[in-house]
């Protein structure tokens, strides 16, 4: 099976390649979903109770549940759930590429 | 070990025969006692199975695809309106490469509300990459279903079969089937373990969004699939034979040699077809019958063979493509373009509707009397 990695995302050339059905040649972690963001959560220190809903409500999941929990920018797509989920308003949002 | 059966108990002995480790189902109208027969049977121990009852036909074929898609085999049952229902779901099967077996009772489509034989059901879902099979009688059905998971599970074709029965001249009529020993059968069947599943220690992300970059090429891999399943059907039909001794292909010629009029037909309607060829050849008429086994992969090939010897064909169809003609009829005329063998086309039973010996004489009489065309209504009352 012909696998180029260029720069981590995996090229596929011919069908005979590919896997038979539409399936990932890999996990997801290939799949940068941060290009997507617009908006880019930010976790304050100082109000975060480590309650730890944020890290259970990310769909991706981009948020590691660490002292404090840490959000991975390279697949946070900047849905925005984790601060709205958040019962403390300790994630607030700045806007991506300002 | 020999029994006799409805339809619905051949399938579901299909199954279990097939050791299915999920059978998911939606109980209701029109659902068959097919998957009821398989609920008593995973409930009294027979066959170690998860039985997954859910809230519709949709939701069934769904679960399938999700268990069948961790590697576990799987079967369905389902007819009618069920199926309509699950149309968008019979995408994701074969596309998703998962070689689901389900059982189709051929019932009409309702408006007026129907549980009469009819392929309207099946047909109507004739693109969506499932093989499809019509079976002439309860064995073959129990035979179809060990030989649908074989053929579907190589790992050139990968894709689920459509095992269709017509409604009450299969599903609750008792005809004798030999059932084997689960040795035989085993040795026949192997356990289904696909390369390519869902894993957590091969992490993968299944049918996901797919551009133009690539979704040609898949489209592409699935017409090989239906192509390589044609010689798989060939070679695992031959297998079976040597194991079982019934034979079976992509199509069945009955009396077909000589024949200068060939009635191409499926399903329940070729088993009569082969007692009125028995009576015409008895008068000295020089007729055959071609049964078409699968409607996908379509045997275009195996057609031609058998038609292109013959002085003049005849198509009977028991489903209508409104606007168009019969759906079997389209395809054995575009198999059989170029050629300038003359071919009718005949509706005969639709919605249930007897076709009797006489009626398939009458075929043949209309074609001796007549000039080919696509539309005759066989017996309607107009
Ligand atoms: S914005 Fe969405 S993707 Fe990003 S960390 Fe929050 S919940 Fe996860
Ligand atoms: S939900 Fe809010 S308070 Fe809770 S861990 Fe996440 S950021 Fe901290």
């Amino acid at each position: 099976m012909v696998k180029k990695k260029n720069s981590e995302v995996i090229v596929i050339e011919k069908a005979d390649d590919m896997p038979p059905m539409p399936a990932s040649m890999g996990s997801m972690r290939h799949n940068k979903t941060a290009s997507w963001r617009s908006i880019r959560p930010i976790i304050l220190e100082e109000k975060c109770k480590r309650c730890m809903i944020c890290w259970k409500f990310c769909p991706e999941p981009a948020i590691f549940p660490t002292d404090p929990p840490a959000i991975d920018y390279e697949y946070c797509k900047g849905c925005g759930i984790c601060i709205e989920e958040c019962p403390f308003d300790a994630i607030v949002s700045e806007k991506e590429g300002k | 070990m020999k029994k006799v059966l409805t339809g619905n108990f051949a399938a579901a002995y299909g199954a279990t025969a097939a050791k299915v480790d999920v059978v998911s189902a939606y109980p209701i109208t029109p659902q068959t006692t097919i998957v009821e027969i398989l609920s008593e049977i995973v409930a009294d121990g027979l066959l170690d199975a998860d039985f997954i009852k859910v809230e519709s036909e949709h939701s069934a074929m769904a679960a399938c695809i999700g268990a069948q898609a961790v590697g576990a085999r799987t079967f369905t049952a389902t007819s009618a309106q069920g199926l309509a229902l699950m149309h968008e779901m019979l995408h994701w099967a074969a596309r998703g490469r998962l070689p689901i077996v389900m059982a189709n009772v051929n019932r009409a489509m309702a408006p007026g509300w129907s549980i009469w034989a009819d392929v309207t059901d099946s047909v109507a879902q004739r693109d969506t990459g499932w093989m499809q099979v019509y079976c002439e009688n309860n064995q073959e059905v129990f035979d179809t279903i060990l030989m649908s998971y074989k053929v579907g599970e190589y790992e050139d074709v990968l894709l689920p079969t459509l095992v269709n029965l017509d409604a009450f001249f299969l599903s609750h009529t008792s005809q004798v089937v030999d059932l084997y020993d689960e040795k035989t059968i085993d040795a026949f069947l192997p356990e289904y373990n696909p390369k390519i599943k869902l894993d957590v220690k091969d992490p993968r992300s299944f049918g996901a969004l797919t551009s133009p970059e690539h979704y040609y090429e898949f489209s592409y891999k699935m017409q090989i699939a239906q192509e390589n399943a044609r010689s798989r059907i060939k070679e695992v039909s031959a297998e079976f034979e040597k194991r079982f001794g019934r034979k079976y292909d992509l199509i069945e010629a009955y009396r077909c040699e000589d024949a200068e009029t060939v009635l191409v037909d499926y399903g329940t309607i070729a088993g009569t077809a082969k007692d009125a060829v028995d009576r015409m050849r008895d008068r000295g008429e020089r007729v055959g019958a071609l049964k078409i086994r699968y409607l996908r992969p379509f045997p275009v090939k195996e057609v031609c063979r058998i038609l292109n010897s013959a002085r003049q064909v005849g198509v009977i169809d028991r489903a209508i493509s409104f606007g168009h003609e019969g759906p079997f009829f389209t395809e054995v005329k575009a198999a059989m373009y170029g050629s300038q063998i003359p071919i009718w086309g005949f509706l005969a039973g639709l919605g249930g509707r007897d076709v009797s010996i006489a009626d398939i004489e009458s075929v043949v009489t209309h074609m001796k009397q007549n000039e080919p065309s696509n539309i005759i209504w066989i017996g309607v009352k107009k």
